[in-house]
């Protein structure tokens, strides 16, 4: 545990090297690049990887029953809970928390096991998913150079650093590794099932998404930063929000004036 | 004869208006959108046109109610103001192509979509934003798109955006464009090739 505890202020002396001045709102959805070169060839990897391996189990996946599915994604979704409980937490964020921990404590009983989303129906909302990445962006946190990770996919340095601290606030990886205080029943083999698994889900509901993306993109790897810096903004926001402040108009306004 | 011309006329009105709505769509934001949903699933779920002839009737809406010219501007950032007249018009002029095609082919392969219409908020003089969401499936889930119809001509709204589930495709495009030049040496040519290769293929 106090290993752990060193590890997480590492990460957290990492996690401000990375600091940047916080950003204008057209500057917020850019990012430099760390090595474009060695990204682009990264992507280039990903996508094979995933042509060969992912994309084929994704589909292979989507030819079960729907009930079977849509436990798997609950079941999956109820464990990963945790981490987002954690986040909360840490993101001062009291009722999104609360809300976590009762859909979790509904889901695990009522739900077994959160196969079922009992919680939805008694008014308990399913939010967005947090983590570390996210939170220490709420902590105001610029997002650091952009990249792309081997099967991982795209990142920034500060995502990265949320990625591996993600490990030591997660309550399941620390069920998982954790040998000292749990059965050996619950082996770091089914950390990494649980993950797979949640990826497995997530690239069958997005294989017409991602294959329109291939299609229509002229520079595939520009979509794919844009789309991610994008997304990770809104997360962090906790906001779909559409509103004149999400948009930068200030290229839009001087088109209007020509 | 008068008569009967006056008579032919106006069954003619009645015959051809509601089968042609792209006269003119409502001026209400909401309604627009509505109305652009409804005529392009007509179009998608008619399946006795050819996939060419579909894509030909989604182009003509997406010239009547996408400020493309606005958003060719937009795509291409600062750069505009680099450009030749000449070199300004032969974009346009390609961008409409290339936003045609790739707006027709992320539409054609869809049969019979389900979109909703929740609602719409008047962000300022110049903009709504229509809420709307693409129902989910068995296989894909649901989908949440908002349109940025640009109003500052109350009589003539146009669409200059789509976000989906919160990310702009415009803003995609752009970062796109912009990452082509910036490895082109900031040469026009190389995205007019980028461009003209994703029309031609």
């Amino acid at each position: 545990m106090a290993r752990g505890i060193k590890v997480f202020i590492r990460v957290l002396t990492l996690s401000f090297l990375v600091y940047t001045a916080p950003l204008s709102a057209s500057e917020k959805y850019t990012a430099s690049e760390c090595f474009e070169g060695v990204s682009r060839a990264t992507l280039k990897f990903n996508r094979g990887l995933d042509n060969a391996i992912f994309k084929p189990i994704a589909k292979g996946y989507r030819t079960l029953p729907v009930p079977i599915r849509v436990g798997t994604s609950n079941a999956v979704g109820n464990l990963r809970s945790l981490l987002t409980l954690s986040n909360n937490l840490l993101q001062g964020d009291f009722r999104g928390a609360g809300n976590t921990a009762g859909r979790f404590a509904i889901n695990t009983t009522v739900g077994i096991l959160g196969l079922f989303d009992p919680a939805a129906k008694m008014g308990l909302e399913k939010r967005g998913r947090e983590d570390l990445g996210q939170t220490l962006g709420v902590w105001g946190l610029g997002t650091g150079c952009y990249f792309v990770l081997p099967v991982l996919g795209p990142t920034t340095a500060r995502d990265a650093v949320g990625l591996f601290g993600n490990t030591l606030i997660d309550p399941v990886y620390q069920i998982t590794h954790n040998n000292e205080v749990m059965d050996r029943s619950y082996s770091e083999h089914n950390y990494y099932y649980y993950k797979g698994t949640d990826a497995v889900d997530f690239r069958s509901k997005n294989i017409e998404t991602i294959e329109s993306l291939e299609n229509n993109s002229i520079d595939f790897y520009a979509s794919v930063k844009s789309v991610y810096l994008q997304n990770r903004i809104k997360k962090i926001s906790n906001t779909l929000d559409t509103d004149s402040k999400s948009q930068d108009d200030s290229d839009w306004e001087e088109i209007d004036n020509q | 004869m008068k008569r009967a011309l006056s008579f032919a006329g106006i069954v003619l009105l009645i015959l051809f208006f509601p089968q042609n709505k792209g006269f003119s769509y409502s001026t209400d934001p909401k309604q627009f959108i509505s109305e652009i949903i409804d005529d392009a699933k007509i179009i998608l779920n008619n399946k006795n046109d050819s996939k060419k002839i579909r894509a030909k009737k989604l182009s003509d809406i997406a010239l009547k109610t996408v400020d493309i010219k606005g958003l060719s501007y937009y795509t291409l950032g600062s750069k505009r103001k680099e450009l030749s007249e000449d070199e300004l018009k032969k974009y346009e002029r390609i961008f409409k192509d290339y936003f045609i095609k790739s707006f027709t082919s992320r539409l054609i392969d869809y049969s019979d979509p389900k979109i909703d219409v929740l609602s719409s908020e008047e962000v300022n003089a110049k903009y709504t934003i229509v809420k709307t969401v693409l129902l989910g499936t068995d296989k894909k889930p649901e989908v949440k798109i908002d349109w940025r119809v640009y109003t500052k001509n109350p009589d003539n709204p146009l669409i200059r955006d789509l976000l989906i589930e919160g990310l702009s495709l415009a803003r995609t495009q752009k970062e796109e464009f912009a990452s082509i030049l910036s490895s082109n040496n900031n040469d026009i040519n190389a995205l007019f090739k980028k461009l003209e290769e994703f029309i031609n293929n």
